[in-house]
């Protein structure tokens, strides 16, 4: 084998393993990715049920409601997600993350139902240093509920 | 005073830095001795004022001084004193802080080292102090740690519960010398440019530098994951976050540099690319660094409303990492071409090894831009997640991982595939086997997890009969082939380890599929299963401490009918902060670890409770450390070897039993 040879080679194995990854990330960017959406999105896009998406906002007071059939195998917990402008009911069974409580900013990611509803198969916890997951926290500053929320941490 | 000193130290450090940046490069370029010889003093005083002014901030966090701004945002006088330490870089400004530290500790090291060139020494040392000055100028402009406040408070305002862990004492600094430990291949690479000479000398002089920050690098992102695992209460030990993917990406180009700096180190070919690959996985930290420090992860908003320190990381970034490769563009084709090697060939499957590692590293690369591109273009905010990363990542992976052992077997210069195949049929062989007995034992398993262990175990198995060939010859005693196996050089050893720490990782990783989770609302006397195990709750106690206050929930555990110990786990409080924070209850069973997690309490007393089985899960972890303990190995012949042109006895004794192997080396 040439030299000239010898470096087609190499040049044709690495265009072929780009190629073959260029192929992997565009099929996995199409199928894989997921919108984060608030509820206000969510009214107004009239997205299809059985859209995978992340459904973020605020838990609205008092809206948390634990199913009262308790067997111990699993657990199913409702509640109402909010950007002020509209809500979205959520249902969720499994356990929920520290930070979770009403009031609070909350991330879920699941499929939205026919009903208009949303179940989520996750409840999101960040090891983030602040409470509020970022996208919520864009949300409410895009619609001027931001409250400052205790975090100096920006400056 | 102290604080004041400290705050002098750091601006005394950056006059000093900058000194160590001017002289040796002037010099250089004028060919003068004695300016080049002033880098080594200055690097070392830049190194112990960094010290002093260190020293000082944790003296202040020590004896919690809340007059200064840091100490107040990040400490609490009642916290134990180790986390009143680790709190020194558990925040932005500190971490910065000890981030310059190792950097100049890097800069004192190679200026301390001996068997260095003295012109590459110079110019690297130069080099380092501009990186050194540009993230001092970063500090003391945009993040002082020694901030005053005008008016004291009494009280601090606590570090984030999260971090108070002995993960934070360990995490951080291993993993900032591995990225820092880039940064002398770096300076090296920008060395050989400014220099418009590299050689085999270059390369056994950067080798080790190299080694040494992956072996950091991969020791702190194995102990940041198991800190994950235990800390967050999930159970999960990666979470593709763009934190972690920040860390992956430079070891995924650092690894990749180890094996090219190999290449170029014995056969003197692949120059231009290793000095590209030392400007990028630098470079990828440089990016690291700015992801998680500009704060454009936690709100692309918050980076463009207040950009002061977002943008000065961004300038820095794209000085260095611009400057060094339009340097590349300009010299590279300077550079004389090295030696030439068949496609199959040690080299050949080196090259292919790189070229997975970077496409591997690019998908990554893309996967945790993606979103932040997008949301700035679009204002669309999408999460690319754990399938991204599957769909991507691991097709590229697992034929690295396969063709791992196969590498290891070919000879330098000119391959013979099948004999190297052959050589390997027992390992695979076994791996079938293993793969074999689990579907019997399990009845079946997802197909993804069982290629994964066949993979882990060709790659562990594969690695051992690199050894065993290397040692072994017909009819030889036992004891024979065992002198002769202690003979091989260490870094043949550290290979065929960190190859082996790979496989046990990829194991581990495969084990996950096998792992058992259960959910469940468990009262004081109720049980909960998964896997073999059950566990039932004894009662729950409350506990406090200075800083929080923490539901104690007690488990006794039993395997059957037989009971087989205690574990407890908490939910803590913490009062300053006004967080929770799971404490998750662990216990370990051979390889595998009972995962128990208390959610919320309701009020009828129930408990919600997440437990889990893990089987081999460890192994993920000893695996990255076995894996690190092998670079370890491979830095010690390196050592030995430096400056030594001459083989040692011991190594042409090698030689001359491995012809085959070495081939034209």
């Amino acid at each position: 084998m040439t030299r000239k040879q010898r470096r087609l080679t190499l040049i044709a194995a690495g265009l072929a393993v780009l190629g073959v990854a260029l192929g992997l990330v565009l099929v996995a960017l199409r199928d894989t990715i997921v919108f984060f959406r608030s509820p206000s999105d969510i009214v107004a896009l009239d997205i299809a049920p059985g859209t995978r998406l992340r459904l973020g906002g605020l838990v609205q007071q008092g809206s948390v409601v634990r199913d009262s059939a308790q067997d111990t195998s699993s657990r199913t917990i409702r509640f109402v997600v909010t950007d002020g402008a509209a809500g979205i009911a959520v249902r969720y069974t499994g356990l929920l993350p520290d930070l979770f409580r009403e009031g609070q900013g909350v991330v879920t990611e699941g499929v939205l139902t026919p009903d208009g509803s949303f179940l989520a198969d996750n409840v999101l916890a960040r090891h983030d240093e602040n409470y509020m997951p970022r996208e919520v926290a864009d949300t409410l500053k895009d619609d001027g509920l931001w409250r400052h929320a205790g975090e100096g941490d920006g400056s | 005073m102290v604080v004041e000193l400290g705050h002098y130290a750091l601006a005394l450090a950056l006059g000093l830095s900058m000194v160590q940046c001017v002289l040796p490069l002037w010099g250089a370029r004028v060919g003068d001795g004695a300016m080049m010889a002033a880098a080594r003093p200055a690097a070392v005083a830049t190194f112990l004022c960094l010290l002093a002014s260190f020293g000082a901030l944790v003296h202040a966090y020590v004896v919690s001084d809340f007059s200064v701004a840091n100490v107040v945002e990040n400490s609490h006088s009642l916290k134990p004193l180790l986390f009143r330490i680790t709190g020194v870089w558990g925040n932005h400004e500190g971490s910065m802080l000890l981030w310059v530290l190792v950097l100049a500790l890097s800069g004192a090291v190679v200026a301390l080292s001996r068997s260095l060139p003295e012109r590459l020494r110079a110019l690297t040392l130069g080099v380092l102090a501009m990186l050194t000055a540009a993230f001092l100028l970063f500090m003391l402009l945009t993040s002082n740690p020694f901030m005053r406040v005008e008016f004291p408070p009494f009280e601090g305002r606590d570090l984030n519960p999260l971090l108070q862990d002995i993960g934070l004492a360990i995490h951080p600094p291993l993993l900032y010398l591995g990225y820092v430990g880039f940064s002398i291949s770096f300076a090296f690479a920008v060395a050989a440019l400014l220099d418009g000479r590299v050689d085999a000398v270059w390369a056994r002089a950067v080798r080790p530098w190299t080694l040494a920050a992956w072996v950091f690098l991969t020791l702190g992102i194995a102990m940041g994951s198991y800190w994950a695992y235990y800390e967050l209460g999930w159970g999960g030990w990666w979470f593709w976050d763009p934190v972690e993917n920040a860390s992956l990406m430079p070891w995924l180009a650092g690894t990749a540099l180890v094996h090219s700096a190999v290449v170029m180190e014995k056969r003197d070919a692949l120059r231009v690319w290793t000095i590209l690959l030392a400007i990028l996985t630098f470079s990828l930290s440089l990016i690291g660094a700015f992801l998680v420090r500009s704060g454009v992860l936690t709100s692309v908003h918050a980076f463009a409303t207040d950009p002061e320190r977002g943008a000065f990381i961004l300038v820095i970034l794209v000085l260095f990492i611009g400057g060094a490769l339009a340097l590349f563009a300009w010299r590279a084709p300077m550079l004389r071409q090295g030696g030439i090697f068949a496609p199959v060939s040690r080299e050949g499957a080196l090259v292919l090894n790189n070229l997975l590692l970077c496409t591997a590293c690019a998908t990554v690369f893309i996967g945790t831009l993606y979103p932040l591109a997008l949301e700035a273009l679009t204002g669309d905010r999408i999460s690319v997640g754990p399938p991204y990363f599957d769909a991507t990542f691991l097709p590229l992976t697992m034929p690295l991982v396969a063709i791992m052992p196969l590498g290891q077997t070919l000879a330098w210069k000119r391959g013979d595939l099948l004999g190297a195949a052959q050589r390997l049929t027992a390992a695979f062989a076994l791996s079938l086997a293993m793969v074999a007995m689990i579907v019997a034992l399990t009845h079946g398993g997802p197909v993804l997890a069982l290629a994964g262990v066949a993979l882990g175990f060709f790659a562990v198995a594969g690695a051992l009969s690199e050894i065993v060939t290397r040692s072994w010859r017909r009819g030889a005693s036992l004891a024979s082939v065992w002198r002769r196996a202690r003979g091989l050089p260490s870094s043949a050893w550290g290979a065929a380890v960190a190859h082996a720490g790979i496989g046990l990782l990829v194991l581990g990783i495969s084990a996950t599929a096998w792992e058992v989770e259960t959910l469940a609302i468990v009262r004081p006397g109720e049980t909960i299963n998964a896997g073999p195990y059950t566990l039932r709750l004894d009662s729950v106690s409350s506990l406090g401490r200075n800083t929080y206050k923490a539901e104690v929930v007690h488990f006794s555990v039993t395997r059957g009918e037989t009971p087989i110990g205690r574990v407890t786990a908490e939910k803590r409080f913490y009062t300053t902060r006004g967080m929770a924070t799971t404490e998750a209850g662990l216990m370990t069973r051979g390889l595998g670890q009972i995962y128990v997690a208390p959610g919320e309490t309701l009020p009828d007393g129930g408990i919600a409770v997440r437990l889990y089985w893990k089987p081999f899960v460890l192994l993920i972890w000893i695996g990255a450390v076995v894996a690190a303990f092998g670079g370890g190995l491979s830095l010690i012949d390196r050592r030995l070897r430096i400056g030594v042109p001459r083989k040692s006895r011991a190594d042409s004794r090698m030689l001359s039993d491995n012809r085959q192997i070495l081939g034209g080396g």
